[in-house]
């Protein structure tokens, strides 16, 4: 038995075996889990920096470094989400309706409308794969999913990992292409719950499953790491109470600051 | 020339050491240009109380490079008229509701950014120089929004475009942090978007948790981690001053008020009681300590 969260992060870290560096961005804990589960298997080869922690994150150089350092080429994958996904990637953070008045207003682009560009596989997750997520054309274009010739991009959509399927990308039709369906999914589902066209081989194989060597890792070590940064959601999918944060210092702030500083 | 010497001496050297969080927010003037950080980075979250509660009007927002609660705070108390912002997020708490509610009756006007552009607008202000090329952004709807974002070709290359951006310089930075010494300086550890913030800022208001008697440019394991003096405009002392978002690796976020906070601020009436009870009350009688 295992969950469906479970199946999505197995999913993703095929994506990333054999990268070597990952960033992952805020309110990601599915993307988290699976770069963390990636790393315990990639015998030190990979690294991944998360956003939000101090144990899994090497930046030292403020909020811009994730970005300069993707602008140089040294993030091979990255994770976006959308409150609107079109077939033709892309993804819309900022609001349904007009602009700026909007009918509903998400929180904002991001760093998206930078990063789909210079990150070669981005990963664009939801778990939502309803009409209204996967929309014919999004209302606003945080980030567009390919661009004219000439457009220096060396990065963009990699696949779409949602809580029905996996589908990958093409960049050269412009479309998605279903790869696997979750179980309890087939065509005739996903296309119901899919607002845009896209290609699907004549017979859809099943997502695999996780195997038991991946899910001892992840209820155990990667649910530990990643509790650090979302301990909510460890503590909904594992039980693993207490992430390994490092504790709040007791007793009054001054005290604590004035033993950090001898 | 005359020109120059005007805007040199715009810039005060000395830090101000000021009573309280009432005097920093005193030194905001209405229609302020002002930068705050994300949730996770130091907010001076009783600084921001005391904004409203000293009736702030007409400031321009700024996210660096995205704002939380302070944001969605100081929106529903009608101190912001514009916002310019790669997000606004209260995380996991859910969306945030004042926010909302603006944007739909139009009562902000709203600038969409990404976060790379406004660390690049800030980046050319403390370099002093009018712009900075970003890559990236091209054909996005944040683009076709932004009238003050220009399009060049790479000088030095061929059929190269390029989005450039013009320098951010916020009238006033105010953020949150742990220590300072008693010359100015202010210990921020990694949170080096802060340095950036007080670089490009005209002024830099900062609370602190305390103020100790050690030089933090003294021993440099603090020094760079440290900001001088030099760009810290006034400091006040303020306990547990970024609760209830919590200030990394001494206190965690307050999660039961936050959520509180979601509930009411959830609607105008609700706002109002949430106003009444933890900003305008004075800030000695607000529990901070939860």
């Amino acid at each position: 038995m295992y969950r469906l969260e479970e199946l999505l992060i197995v999913s993703i870290a095929t994506m990333l075996d054999g990268l070597k560096h990952v960033a992952v961005g805020a309110s990601s804990p599915v993307p988290g889990a699976a770069a963390l589960l990636a790393r315990s298997r990639s015998q030190g080869s990979l690294r991944v920096s998360l956003l939000g922690s101090r144990r899994h994150n090497a930046f030292t150089d403020g909020g811009k470094e994730l970005f300069d350092c993707a602008a140089q080429g040294r993030i091979d994958a990255f994770f976006l989400g959308g409150a609107q996904i079109d077939g033709e990637a892309n993804i819309n953070l900022v609001g349904v309706g007009d602009y700026p008045k909007a009918k509903a207003r998400f929180p904002g682009s991001f760093g998206s409308s930078y990063l789909y560009f210079l990150v070669p596989r981005v990963i664009l997750f939801s778990l939502e794969h309803s009409p209204r997520v996967m929309v014919p054309r999004v209302d606003f274009i945080s980030a567009p999913g390919a661009s004219p010739e000439g457009v220096y991009r060396p990065g963009g959509p990699y696949a779409l990992v949602t809580n029905r399927c996996v589908f990958a990308f093409r960049r050269k039709t412009r479309r998605f292409r279903l790869l696997t369906a979750h179980p309890g999914e087939d065509l005739a589902s996903i296309r119901d719950n899919t607002g845009f066209e896209f290609d699907a081989p004549e017979r859809v194989p099943e997502t695999p499953a996780p195997s038991e060597a991946e899910l001892a890792l992840l209820r155990d070590r990667v649910g530990r790491e990643i509790a650090e940064v979302y301990p909510a959601f460890a503590g909904r999918l594992w039980n693993i109470e207490q992430g390994n944060e490092a504790e709040i210092p007791a007793g009054s702030t001054e005290e604590s600051i004035a033993a950090r500083f001898h | 020339m005359w020109k120059l010497r005007e805007r040199i001496l715009r810039f005060e050297f000395m830090t101000e050491f000021l009573g309280g969080v009432d005097d920093l927010a005193g030194r905001i003037p209405h229609g302020s240009r002002i930068a705050v950080p994300p949730d996770y980075s130091g907010c001076a979250m009783a600084a921001v109380r005391a904004l409203i509660r000293r009736g702030a009007r007409d400031l321009g927002l700024l996210g660096v490079p995205q704002v939380g609660f302070q944001g969605d705070m100081l929106i529903g108390a009608g101190c912001v008229a514009a916002v310019e912002t790669a997000a606004l997020t209260l995380g996991e708490y859910g969306a945030a509701p004042r926010f909302t509610e603006a944007i739909k009756s139009a009562q902000i006007r709203m600038r969409d950014s990404t976060c790379p552009a406004i660390h690049a607008g800030l980046q050319a202000a403390e370099k002093g120089v009018p712009f900075m090329p970003l890559r990236g952004i091209l054909g996005s709807d944040v683009l076709a929004h932004r009238d003050d974002w220009k399009t060049i070709n790479n000088p030095f290359g061929v059929d190269d475009s390029l989005v450039v951006l013009p320098a951010i310089r916020p009238d006033v930075s105010l953020f949150h942090a742990a220590l300072a010494d008693r010359e100015g300086n202010v210990w921020i550890g990694v949170r080096r978007e802060l340095m950036l913030m007080a670089h490009a800022s005209r002024q830099t208001l900062v609370s602190v948790e305390a103020i100790g008697d050690q030089d933090l440019l003294s021993d440099d394991r603090y020094a760079s981690g440290t900001i001088p003096s030099l760009y810290v405009s006034a400091i006040a002392q303020a306990h547990r001053g970024a609760w209830p978002v919590g200030l990394k690796e001494h206190y965690a976020p307050d999660a039961q008020h936050l959520r509180q906070y979601v509930l009411l601020a959830a609607t105008e009436d609700g706002f109002r009681r949430y106003l009444d009870k933890f900003v305008y009350a004075s800030e000695s009688s607000v529990d901070v300590s939860a």
